[in-house]
C-alpha cells in the first residue's frame, strides 16, 4: 500500500496551516480534498474567483488567497477533486480520484474535514425551494448565482446576517430576515460579553451587517416561532408565529440556517471518541490540546473537532503541523513547544469570542428534538418524528435501534441529515439528558463506492 | 439485586430470545440476561437470508422445521418479520459445477428429504433473468427466501415479554457457579439465581462453556455485508455460485444486500471491526461477474457482525455433558437466523421435556472432545 | 420564472450541454447542480419513496437531494460534478417507486 509520512484530509483553512507547517518542518506531506481547487468552505473557490465576485464576498475572503498561496510554496502534494471514502483505525485511508479507488496508508493522519450545516428538521423543508443558507453562499461562491425573485432567509446564526450582506451588495430583494434563537440568548450570552470583546471585531462586524441590512429597509423578525416552509409540490410560502400571531411571507426561495456543526462522519467511522457538546449541541471528537484524538495518530483539527471559525482553525492546522513534526522525529518537545506558542495565544484570544457567539445564537432546543409529528426528519427514507417517537417507545432506545427498525439514516445520505436530530429526539424522549443514548455508528465507505470501482480497487500491495 | 427464577438465559439474540418465546408458550418466565441490548449483534444485523439450500447433513432435519414456522411466523410471534419465500438458487458455470450439486441432490434425497432439486438453463434464467450468460443451472429451493433481521428480533422480544418473558438489557454475566439449589450468575447488576441456565451467548458462549470444564474451538469472526442504494426491481430469489463467496439478494425496499462471508479485521475484545476493502474487492468482482449490471451501482454502507464459528461450521445444541441444569446453543457459523425459531423450541423441550423429537446428537458438546468419544 | 439569476461578470466562459434533452449553456466551473438552477429548474427528482419532487439542498456534497443521471449514469450528486463541454443530465423524475 502507498504509504505516506502525512495525510491531512481537508483543504480549508485548518488543512492548509497543518500541510504547510508540517512541509516546512521537512515531512512528506500529502494533502487531500475533494474540491477542485484549496480554500475549503469559508475561502471556496479564492485561487480561482473572478476578481468582481470576490470583492462582494469582502476581505475576511480574500485573506484565503495568502493561506493558499503558502501551501502552495511549500514541499507538500496536493491531490485535488479526491474523495475519500473510508477511513479506519489503522490509518488507512480508501480515496476515489477519477474514477479510481485506492487504498493507502499513512504514518500519521490529520484531520481537517470541516463542519456542515447543522441540519434541522422543520415542516416543508423537503420541498424544492427549501435551500440551507450554506447553499446559497456556495452558489455565489463558485458559480455566481444569486436569487432572482427575492428570498426570506431564517434560521440562527451569523452566516445568515453575513450572506444577506452579501446579498444586499449583489442587489438582491430579500422579502425578510427572520430570526428563531429564542429571546433569552440575549440574556445567556451577556455574562460572556466581557471575555468576548476582547475578539470584540467579531461583533462589531456583526452589529454593522445588522445596521446596514435595516437601513436599506430589510424586515427583521425575531423570536420567531412554529415556522413552516407550505407548498404543493413546490415552496410557495413560509408562515410562522410572531409576537402571537400567525404570518404568511410569499415567497419562491427560503435560505435556512442553523449554525455549522462539525463533519464528524470521517472521524467517527475512523473509531475516535466523541462526546455530546451541550453548547453546541452536536457530537464533537475528542481531542487533546495538540488535535490528537482517542486513535493512535489521528489528529483532528479545525471546525471538525468543534465550531471554533476560520481564524482558529489556521492555528488549530499550525499547532497540529508542529505536533506532527515532534511526533515523526523532526523536533523535540521543547521545540514544538516554542514553536506552536505564538498560535496557542492568538487562538486562546480569538475563541474568546465564542461563548458569547455559542449562547447569542443557541437554537431553541424545542427545534432540534421536538418537532411535530408529521415532519420529515429522515429525507433520504422520509421517517417522520412521529415514526420515530413510536419507534421509541416501542422499547428501542438509542439511536441505532431506531434505525435498525426505521431505516431512518440507511439512505444515501448515509444519516448525515437526520443523525443529530434523531439523537436528540430519542434523548428528549427518554429523558436522557447527557445523551448517553449516543448518535449514529458510521460505517464506510462514508462516500459512495460503485462495485465496478470497488471491483477495480488498487490495493498498492506491498512487492514483498 | 439478588432474584431466583427456574430459568435464565444468557444472550438476547435472537437464540435467547426464540427460548424464552418458546418456554412462554409452556407457562415457564424465563429472565434474558443481555450484556447490550436485544438484537444488538448477529441476530439484529445478518442478512435475513432464510436458507435451506446447501446445509450440512446434520442440519436438514432442524432447517426444515424451521422453514415450516418460517411460512407461518405471523402464528408464533404475531408480526410477518417481513418475511419473503421466492426461492433460492446456487448458480453452476459448468457441467462438473452442476454435476457435484446433483450429487448433493442425491444426498439429500437419500435422507428422505425432497426441498433441493437441479434445474437447468431455461428455468434459471427464467427465474434470474438478469443473471450473466453462460450458467448451465442451478441448485435451487423454491421455499427459501429472507426476513428483515432486526423486525424479527423485535417481535420476537414483544412475544416472549407478552408470554411473560424478562428481558433485561445491560445486564452482562461476569460467571457462572452452582449453588445449593441450582445457579448462581454473577453480573454488573448484582447476583441471579435460577435452576437451569441456557447459554445463548454467540461469540461469546464458549467463556461460559469455558467455565464449566467444557471449552470449545469456537472462534469469534466478523463477517461483512455490504447493501446499495435503492434499485427498480430486478431480482425476487437469492442467489448464491457454486465456488464463489457469494450471497446476493434485492430487498423489497429495492436495496441489494451482498454478503458472502468475507471477513472484516475483529477486534472482539473492544468488539470493533475493521472492514477489509481488499477482501471486498473480490466480494465485488463476483458480484459483476454474475451480474454485470450491477457495474454502477452505489455502495451505501458495508459493516460486520460478531458471529461464533466452530471448525466444522456446525453449532453445539444440547445439554451440558458437565453439569445439569446447563443448556447451550452457539456457534451458528454465520447461518443461524434460519435456524432460530426451532433452536429455540429444542431448547424448552430439552428443559422442561429432558428430550427433543429432532436429531441433535451432531450438535454435541462432546465431539470436540477425542479422549471422551 | 428561475429562481436563480447569473450576476453580470466580465470574462464569463460558457459550455454546452444538455439537460433532459435540451441544450442549454452553462459557466465554465459550474456544479451540474448549479447549472439546473440556472437553467430554470426547479426539481431535479422526485423521490423514490413518496415521489415528490426534491431539489439540491446543501450545495455542499451531505445531503444527497441533488442526485440526476449524468451521462448515463444514475443517482450521481450534481452538485459536486463540473459541468463539462457536451455533457448529457437528466433528472431523475418518476423512477423506481412503490417500495415497501
Ligand atoms: C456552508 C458553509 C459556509 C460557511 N461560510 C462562512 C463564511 O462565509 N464566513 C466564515 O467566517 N465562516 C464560514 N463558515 C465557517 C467556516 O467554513 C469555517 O470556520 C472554516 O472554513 C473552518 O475551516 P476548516 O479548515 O476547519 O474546514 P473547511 O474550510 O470546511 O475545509 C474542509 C475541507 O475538507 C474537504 N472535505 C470534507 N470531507 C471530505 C472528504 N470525505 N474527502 C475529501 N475532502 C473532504 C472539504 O471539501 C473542504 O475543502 C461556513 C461554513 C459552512 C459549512
Ligand atoms: C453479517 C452476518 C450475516 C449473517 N447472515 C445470515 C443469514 O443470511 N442467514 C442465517 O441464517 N444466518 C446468518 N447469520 C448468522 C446469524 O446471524 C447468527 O447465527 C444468529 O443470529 C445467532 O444468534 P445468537 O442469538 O446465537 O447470537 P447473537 O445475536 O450474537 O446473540 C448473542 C447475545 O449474547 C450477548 N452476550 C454475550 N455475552 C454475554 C454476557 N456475558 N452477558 C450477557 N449477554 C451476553 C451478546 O451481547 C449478544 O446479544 C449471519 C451472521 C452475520 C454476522
Ligand atoms: S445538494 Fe446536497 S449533496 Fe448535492
Amino acid at each position: 500500500m502507498e504509504r505516506h509520512e502525512l495525510i491531512v484530509i481537508g483543504g480549508g483553512p485548518s488543512g492548509l496551516a497543518a500541510a504547510t507547517t508540517a512541509a516546512n518542518a521537512g515531512i512528506e506531506c500529502l494533502l487531500i480534498d475533494e474540491q477542485a481547487n484549496p480554500g475549503g468552505q469559508i475561502y471556496r473557490a479564492v485561487g480561482t474567483i473572478p476578481e468582481q465576485r470576490a470583492s462582494l464576498l469582502g476581505p475576511d475572503y480574500n485573506y484565503g488567497r495568502k493561506l493558499v498561496d503558502q501551501f502552495n510554496q511549500s514541499s507538500a502534494s496536493y491531490l485535488p477533486g479526491t474523495t475519500l471514502w473510508n477511513l479506519n483505525s489503522q490509518r488507512e485511508i480508501g480515496i476515489l480520484r477519477d474514477g479510481q479507488a485506492s487504498l493507502i496508508s499513512a504514518d500519521r493522519i490529520i484531520i481537517a474535514t470541516g463542519a456542515m450545516e447543522r441540519p434541522v428538521p422543520f415542516p416543508g423543508w423537503t420541498l424544492p425551494g427549501v435551500m440551507s443558507a450554506g447553499a446559497g453562499q456556495i452558489l455565489l461562491k463558485s458559480s455566481g448565482l444569486v436569487p432572482a425573485q427575492g428570498v426570506v432567509l431564517a434560521g440562527v446564526g451569523p452566516l445568515l446576517l453575513l450572506l444577506a450582506w452579501q446579498y444586499l451588495h449583489a442587489g438582491v430583494k430579500i422579502h425578510a430576515i427572520l430570526d428563531m434563537s429564542p429571546s433569552g440568548n440575549i440574556w445567556r450570552a451577556l455574562p460572556h460579553l466581557p471575555g468576548a470583546l476582547l475578539a470584540h471585531h467579531y461583533i462589531l462586524k456583526g452589529l454593522r451587517y445588522q445596521m446596514q441590512l435595516k437601513m436599506a429597509g430589510v424586515k427583521f423578525f425575531s423570536g420567531v416561532t412554529e415556522f413552516h416552509a407550505v407548498g404543493g409540490d413546490l415552496l410557495e410560502a413560509v408562515e410562522f408565529t410572531h409576537r402571537g400571531g400567525r404570518k404568511r411571507i410569499d415567497t419562491h426561495l427560503l435560505l435556512s440556517h442553523f449554525g455549522v456543526i462539525p463533519d464528524s462522519h470521517l472521524s467517527r467511522c475512523a473509531g475516535c471518541d466523541h462526546t455530546w457538546d451541550a453548547n453546541q449541541l452536536c457530537w464533537r471528537p475528542v481531542a487533546d490540546k495538540w488535535g490528537n484524538s482517542s486513535v493512535d495518530g489521528i489528529a483532528i483539527v479545525g471546525d471538525g473537532s468543534g465550531i471554533g471559525g476560520a481564524v482558529a482553525a489556521r492555528h488549530a492546522g499550525r499547532i497540529a503541523g508542529f505536533e506532527a513534526a515532534r511526533a515523526l522525529g523532526r523536533m523535540d518537545e521543547k521545540q514544538r513547544d516554542d514553536a506552536a506558542r505564538e498560535d496557542q495565544g492568538w487562538m486562546r484570544d480569538d475563541l474568546r469570542v465564542r461563548p458569547f457567539l455559542e449562547a447569542r445564537f443557541h437554537p431553541p432546543a424545542e427545534l432540534l428534538s421536538a418537532p411535530p409529528d408529521e415532519t420529515v426528519v429522515c429525507r433520504c427514507e422520509e421517517i417522520n418524528a412521529g415514526a420515530i417517537r413510536t419507534a421509541i417507545h416501542a422499547g428501542h432506545k438509542d439511536a441505532n435501534q431506531v434505525k435498525f427498525l426505521t431505516r431512518c439514516g440507511m439512505g444515501p445520505c448515509q444519516g448525515r441529515q437526520c443523525d443529530n436530530a434523531v439523537s436528540q429526539i430519542v434523548a428528549r424522549e427518554l429523558g436522557d439528558k447527557k445523551m448517553i443514548s449516543g448518535g449514529y455508528r458510521i460505517r464506510p465507505p462514508i462516500r459512495p463506492l460503485t462495485i465496478e470501482q470497488l471491483a477495480a480497487l488498487d490495493e498498492g500491495a506491498d512487492p514483498k | 439485586m439478588n432474584a431466583k427464577s427456574d430459568v435464565i438465559i444468557i444472550g438476547g439474540g435472537l437464540m435467547g430470545l426464540s427460548t424464552a418465546l418458546h418456554l412462554g408458550r409452556r407457562g415457564i418466565k424465563a429472565v434474558v440476561l443481555e450484556k447490550a441490548s436485544p438484537g444488538r449483534h448477529a441476530s439484529g444485523v445478518n442478512a435475513g437470508g432464510l436458507r435451506q439450500l446447501n446445509r450440512h447433513i446434520a442440519e436438514i432435519p432442524l432447517t426444515v422445521a424451521a422453514a415450516e414456522i418460517w411460512k407461518n411466523i405471523r402464528e408464533l410471534v404475531d408480526d410477518d418479520c417481513d418475511v419473503v419465500l421466492n426461492g433460492q438458487v446456487r448458480v453452476a458455470e459448468s457441467d462438473a459445477q452442476l454435476q457435484k450439486l446433483q450429487a448433493r441432490v442425491d444426498a439429500v434425497k437419500a435422507q428422505g428429504y425432497q426441498h433441493e432439486q437441479i434445474i437447468d438453463s431455461e428455468t434459471l434464467y427464467r427465474l434470474v433473468p438478469r443473471l450473466v450468460g453462460g450458467c448451465v443451472g442451478a441448485l435451487y429451493n423454491p421455499d427459501d427466501g429472507s426476513a428483515r433481521p432486526f423486525h424479527a428480533a423485535t417481535a420476537f422480544r414483544h412475544k416472549a415479554i407478552a408470554l411473560g418473558a424478562e428481558i433485561r438489557s445491560g445486564v452482562e454475566v461476569l460467571a457462572i457457579e452452582e449453588s445449593n439449589d441450582g445457579w448462581k450468575l454473577d453480573t454488573n447488576q448484582g447476583v441471579f439465581s435460577a435452576a437451569n441456565v441456557v447459554n445463548c451467548a454467540g461469540a461469546w458462549a464458549n467463556c461460559f462453556a469455558a467455565m464449566l470444564g467444557e471449552s470449545v474451538p469456537l472462534t469469534p469472526k466478523a463477517p461483512t455485508l455490504m447493501v446499495t442504494e435503492r434499485l427498480p426491481p430486478f431480482l425476487d430469489l437469492t442467489v448464491g455460485a457454486e465456488g464463489y463467496q457469494l450471497s446476493f439478494k434485492q430487498m423489497q425496499n429495492g436495496t441489494v444486500i451482498i454478503g458472502g462471508a468475507h471477513l472484516a479485521k475483529l477486534d472482539f475484545e473492544r468488539e470493533q471491526s475493521v472492514i477489509d476493502f481488499a477482501t471486498l474487492k473480490t466480494s465485488a468482482q463476483t458480484v459483476t461477474r454474475f451480474f454485470p449490471h450491477m457495474a454502477q451501482v452505489r455502495i451505501v454502507r458495508s459493516w460486520a457482525g460478531i458471529e461464533g464459528f466452530m471448525p466444522d461450521n456446525i453449532p453445539v445444541i444440547g445439554k451440558s455433558a458437565k453439569a445439569a441444569g446447563i443448556f447451550h446453543a452457539f456457534g451458528f457459523s454465520a447461518h443461524g437466523f434460519q435456524l432460530s425459531p426451532i433452536v429455540g423450541r429444542i431448547l424448552s423441550e430439552l428443559i422442561l421435556d429432558g428430550k427433543t423429537d429432532l436429531p441433535i446428537e451432531p450438535f454435541d458438546i462432546r465431539r470436540f472432545n477425542e479422549s471422551e468419544s | 420564472m428561475p429562481v436563480f439569476r447569473r450576476l453580470e461578470e466580465a470574462d464569463i466562459r460558457w459550455v454546452e450541454i444538455q439537460i433532459d434533452g435540451q441544450t442549454t449553456q452553462a459557466r465554465e466551473g459550474d456544479s451540474v447542480a448549479a447549472a439546473l438552477l440556472a437553467a430554470g429548474l426547479r426539481s431535479c427528482r422526485t423521490s423514490p419513496i413518496s415521489g415528490a419532487p426534491r431539489a439540491p439542498f446543501c450545495m455542499m456534497g451531505v445531503c444527497y437531494e441533488c442526485l440526476v443521471e449524468v451521462d448515463g449514469i444514475p443517482n450521481r450528486q450534481s452538485c459536486q460534478i463540473t459541468v463539462q463541454e457536451g455533457m448529457q443530465i437528466r433528472r431523475q423524475i418518476g423512477t423506481a417507486k412503490g417500495y415497501r
